[in-house]
């Protein structure tokens, strides 16, 4: 495994304009799928538990993060190489998942969603009878 | 004849003045095409944020997927330095990635503070994938308050 690089903050582009200050910024993420579910990773620094909100609607999956306000505290900045900022990102899934046996949990920064899929339907025989 | 008065000029006049003035304001028009809002460009893993008041200086770094256990900080003079690994987790058997835009790896960022600090003092900790390392001022980097005697 090699050495770790600097990532740089992509702004999101949303439609429509938001009311809330701050930027928005799209969160690194990983994808993978596995026979029973889709697992979703995505690096959300800094944003407590309480203020990430996923969502699944239509086949389209939301992540929206809140960064709290930082109180001023009277610091002076001397040096800058990260902005605190919300996160936002959208994906369109394309399996069909069990909506209520998702899981979503936070560690150290790190959403980690599973998105159980849905059972195949059963093939249902229609028996044709003569008359 | 001409009297001037003493009041009527400055003491002191840098003759510069005007072209620190411009100077500075071209230095920030640089720094703000090479990275948005006064942003520096970071080059080495983690991009740190690094700020002071009058007895601390703190500094701040985005390691997200980082344990508290998976991070080493040391301080030798006034260099910080913060190792760590982010470690894959284990995602188990038959897998098929979509996306990939997380890393894993290891990082170490030296650190050269701005001020001395006092190294007993020193406090850390890792909430939500952001390292705070408080560090105290060393008591000769404080400003201090120096009464007039009356």
């Amino acid at each position: 495994m090699g050495e770790l690089r600097v990532q740089r903050k992509q702004e999101a582009r949303t439609a429509g304009e938001r009311t809330k200050g701050g930027r928005q910024f799209v969160p690194a993420v990983e994808i993978y799928e596995t026979p029973e579910a889709v697992v979703v990773r995505a690096d959300l620094p800094g944003v407590p538990r309480e203020n990430v909100k996923v969502s699944l609607e239509d086949g389209v999956l939301t992540i929206d993060a809140a960064m709290p306000d930082q109180p001023a505290d009277g610091r002076r900045m001397l040096v800058q190489e990260f902005e605190r900022g919300h996160y936002l990102r959208r994906f369109t899934i394309s399996e069909a998942i069990d909506q209520g046996r998702i899981s979503a949990r936070m560690t150290n920064g790190v959403l980690t969603l599973e998105l159980p899929k849905q059972a195949p339907a059963k093939p249902r025989c229609i028996e044709v009878q003569c008359g | 004849m001409t009297v001037v008065r003493f009041g009527d000029r400055p003491f002191y006049r840098n003759p510069w003045v005007e072209f620190e003035r411009m100077q500075e304001e071209m230095e920030r028009l640089a720094r703000g095409l090479a990275g948005g809002l006064g942003l520096e460009r970071p080059t080495v893993y983690p991009p740190v944020n690094i700020s002071e008041d009058a007895d601390h200086v703190y500094v701040e770094a985005e390691v997200p997927g980082l344990a508290p256990t998976d991070l080493e900080i040391a301080l030798e003079g006034d260099t910080l330095t913060i190792k760590g690994e982010r470690r894959p987790t284990e995602s188990g058997g038959q897998v098929s990635y979509h996306r990939r835009e997380v890393e894993y790896g290891r990082f170490s960022r030296a650190i050269d503070l701005p001020v001395r600090v006092d190294a007993n003092g020193v406090t850390a900790k890792c909430t939500d994938g952001v390292l705070t390392v408080v560090l105290p001022k060393a008591a000769s980097a404080r400003p201090r308050q120096i009464t007039v005697a009356g």
